[in-house]
């Protein structure tokens, strides 16, 4: 096994456990009585604290520890939850994070200073949660701090029956295989010896075969164990061995069994009888008289047949060892619980696999590369004019198709994980400043490409941040406004023709257009004659330059570094709109393209030259008629069914050589609501379009978002269809103007 | 890991370097085993092990047994701290009944 592997998933495990407890815990605050959420929380630090003892990541097991006691007592209901103690356990989760996070940079790292005071600090708060508070045990120490009450683990005794000993007993019998499964049992005791003090151990090697029979990879051992703790239950023992529970067999008698159970477990394990005895006395679990009463007991049921043997038989083992008093029926519920969580857990691993991101990367490449090439082949078979080949290759093609569109599948994520990180920040931001507000989330299950979310996360920050400082009113302004009290942000996201739009709204003031006009004019970003849109006028604020502090505090705000958030939005060859009314909120639309990979594309000839327009974009194409022709050769706009249509010429935009064809089509296409046309020679039809970036020389270049291969190893270049609808909208309204003064 | 063995005068020294795990466990059985061949007497030298699991100890374990079956007596010697800890760990110190460095305190 190779531990740096064992230990990545570790790290990996734990953060997912950690972000579901998070939500958990988040959710907790509006319905305080959730007993799965409850659950599920207690469940994720004790599965961090059994991985971490495995490692021997000391400091998380010790934290861990802690955490999991208070949950346990939460669990049941020995200790109220409420606010308080809510954001505890998020600054407690935060700190756990932070220790798997400095194991993931390094993973001998000794936490630093900083995250040492901060975990003694809140072992130190957690500690009025903990039963026994008087204790002043100098922290942090697990096994003084009594946090569990002591009916939980004390056996009700029974008088004459019961043995001496206060120490837990455990039998430990390994399976031959428990090495081969890349598990040490020295790294499970040493995990015990971690939890509490193990008062006494034998190793039994008489299992062992002959030498000759003995394979160096099997394990022949097992342990009896005398273990002491001050505040572990049988549930905690178990845990220890969780992870070979299917590699050993484990038995645990609490302190002060009745002598009874022993005879039992003398029974039940596979050495001899009068050896077990020695061994059980040896490690003091039982005193010489103890043994000779079990024994006994032991050849009394043996004469009689009835007793444990006899009604084990019948199946239900659960029912008699708490008819025994072995074991108290919750820990047997706990028990069952937890078999069959461990069984829904591995239905759903089996469901999912986990892939490493580069991996998934190259296949996308190759899938490029092979719908280039598939071009290539279907090119040449259509110049062949063989009808057989010519069917073939369209198959091919057909299939790349599929596989493209799986392909790129893979790497599509729900953005509903983007969203859910926001509740903690809106939670967190909207105590620090104090106004009540809270999240909405929808269209969380729409789907974009994970290196679009990856790098979302940043401007969505920026935009959640600014509704809440600047957007939304604090609550007796808003009561004065006839709003509700809690202000409200909305986080949405939907599909809308190949592009995914996700929206930052606010219920807050919106925007003040005259003011941001003002200083717009103070900037000398617009003249004084100019007529602009509002959605013209409030995206000023994304102007670089727009957002001094004081500049801004009487236009509530808006315009902190929200050129960043632009540049960070256009650089995924996305744009960003603002919508906003005022007193009834504030809307900001990111506008994405779906993939940054392959998309389905239609393509244009103009001369000799080949450009590509995303498929999506494309909304219908009409021929210029002569007679069109020479009624447009002046102005930019022709009448398409009654509107207005303003358009492009490729061939001027583009410089291009050559006499133009006879005739010249136009392409409509339209981005934002907004229409546009471009003329061109030449109607090519669709194409698998895989993006290749342009250089760094080309960075600046306007109305080019990228560059393709064609089959026949031309290049063709990608048209940036935003950037050309608004120069023909200006254009247009330029010349209008122009006429207008004339 | 390897084993360097030497036998002289009826003793036979062993001396096991680098890591006794059950990567090498199949490997140090058709090593270790042999050495009660050699002589009447075996030793372990253990200086320079730098990490034993359980399969490790299990075969120091069947080595014992093997030697003491045929009459033949098994020393291990200047226990590495590694080996040390999981002597001490799994309390079996006093089995294979050599003197040790640093021994826990009695229970």
């Amino acid at each position: 096994m190779e531990l740096d592997q064992a230990l990545q998933t570790f790290i990996m495990e734990s953060r997912e456990l950690l972000e579901a407890m998070e939500e958990s815990l988040l959710g907790l605050e509006s319905e305080p009585d959730d007993r799965d959420a409850i659950g599920a929380i207690f469940r994720a630090a004790h599965t961090i604290k059994g991985s971490g003892g495995l490692f021997g990541l000391d400091g998380i097991v010790a934290f861990t520890h802690v955490v999991e006691n208070v949950l346990d007592r939460v669990r049941n209901n020995e200790v109220p939850i409420n606010a308080d103690l809510i954001a505890l356990l998020l600054s407690c989760r935060d700190h756990i994070g932070m220790l798997v996070e400095q194991i993931a940079a390094d993973s001998a790292a000794k936490p630093d200073h900083e995250t040492e005071t901060t975990g003694i600090m809140l072992l130190n708060q957690l500690k009025s949660y903990q039963a026994g508070t008087q204790e002043q045990s100098p922290l942090p120490a697990i096994t003084s701090s009594q946090t569990k009450p002591q009916s939980q683990t004390a056996v009700v005794a029974q008088s004459g029956g019961t043995v001496e000993n206060d120490n837990w007993h455990i039998s430990l019998r390994f399976s031959h295989d428990v090495l081969r499964n890349g598990m040490d049992p020295l790294a499970f005791i040493r995990y015990l010896d971690n939890m509490g003090d193990i008062v006494h151990i034998v190793t039994l090697p008489d299992a062992m075969p002959f030498a000759t029979d003995m394979d160096p990879e099997s394990c022949y051992l097992g342990f009896e164990i005398d273990f002491h703790g001050e505040n572990v239950d049988k549930a905690t023992i178990e845990g220890v061995f969780e992870f070979v529970r299917e590699d050993c067999s484990l038995r645990i008698l609490p302190p002060h069994s009745r002598i009874e159970e022993y005879t039992q477990l003398i029974d039940e394990l596979p050495e001899d009888k009068i050896r077990l005895g020695d061994l059980l006395v040896n490690c003091g679990a039982l005193t010489w008289n103890e043994l000779d009463e079990a024994l006994r007991l032991q050849s009394l049921n043996a004469e009689f047949g009835c007793d444990a043997s006899a009604s084990r038989d019948s199946g239900n083992l659960g029912q008699i060892l708490v008819e025994q008093n072995m074991v108290q029926p919750e820990l047997v519920d706990a028990a069952l619980g937890k078999q069959k969580l461990a069984k829904e857990n591995k239905v759903q691993e089996s469901k999912l696999i986990r892939i490493q991101a580069d991996k998934l990367d190259q296949l996308i490449n190759l899938v490029g590369e092979m719908v280039i090439a598939g071009a290539a082949t279907s090119l040449l078979a259509q110049r062949t004019r063989d009808p057989a080949l010519h069917e073939s290759t369209s198959t091919l093609s057909r299939l790349v198709e599929e596989i493209r569109d799986s392909a790129l599948q893979l790497r599509m994520v729900q953005i509903g994980e983007t969203f859910s990180r926001f509740n903690r920040v809106v939670r967190d931001v909207s105590k620090e400043i104090g106004k009540d507000i809270g999240l909405a989330i929808s269209g969380a299950e729409t789907e974009l490409d994970k290196s679009v979310v990856e790098k979302i996360g940043d401007p969505l920050m920026h935009l959640v941040r600014n509704s809440m400082d600047h957007g939304i009113e604090k609550s007796e302004i808003r009561l004065q406004r006839g709003k509700p009290a809690k202000g409200t942000l909305h986080l949405n996201a939907y599909h809308e023709s190949g592009s995914i739009v996700v929206e930052v709204g606010d219920d807050g003031g919106g925007l003040n257009r005259a003011r941001i006009l003002a200083k717009a004019l103070e900037k000398g970003l617009v003249t004084a004659n100019q007529t602009l849109s509002d959605q013209e006028v409030y995206g000023l604020i994304f102007e670089a330059g727009f957002s001094t502090a004081e500049a801004v505090t009487n236009l509530s705000g808006r315009g902190v570094g929200m050129d960043v958030v632009r540049r960070n939005i256009e650089a995924l060859r996305g744009t960003v709109e603002i919508d906003s009314r005022e007193g009834v909120g504030t809307t900001v639309k990111i506008r994405l393209p779906l993939t940054l990979a392959i998309i389905d594309g239609f393509l244009l000839g103009v001369g000799s030259a080949s450009y590509v327009v995303p498929l999506d974009m494309v909304m219908e194409c009409i021929e210029l008629s002569e007679a069109e022709r020479q009624e447009t050769r002046e102005s930019n706009y022709i009448n398409l069914r009654g509107t207005v249509l303003p358009f492009i010429r490729l061939r001027d935009q583009f410089r291009e050589q050559g006499k133009a064809g006879r005739r010249e089509n136009i392409v409509v296409v339209q981005y934002v609501g907004q229409m546009a046309g471009l003329v061109v020679d030449e109607l090519m039809g669709e194409f698998q379009t895989v993006i290749k970036p342009l250089g760094k020389l080309f960075g600046n270049l306007k109305g080019i978002s990228g560059s393709t291969i064609l089959g026949s190893g031309e290049v063709a270049l990608i048209l940036d269809v935003p950037a050309l609808i608004q120069r023909a909208v200006n254009k247009e309204a330029q010349q209008l103007a122009y006429s207008q003064t004339k | 890991m390897t084993i360097s063995i030497e036998s002289s005068n009826g003793v036979c020294h062993a001396r096991v370097t680098g890591e006794m795990t059950i990567y090498h466990a199949a490997e140090m059985k058709g090593e270790l085993l042999p050495c009660l061949d050699y002589g009447t007497e075996v030793e372990i030298d253990l200086s320079e092990v730098s990490e034993i699991d359980t399969a490790g100890f299990q075969l120091l374990l069947l080595t014992k047994r093997e030697a003491a079956k045929v009459g033949k007596s098994l020393r291990l010697v200047a226990h590495s701290p590694a080996t040390l800890e999981v002597l001490d760990l799994f309390n079996m110190a006093s089995y294979f009944g050599d003197p040790v460095m640093m021994p826990r305190a009695a229970h």
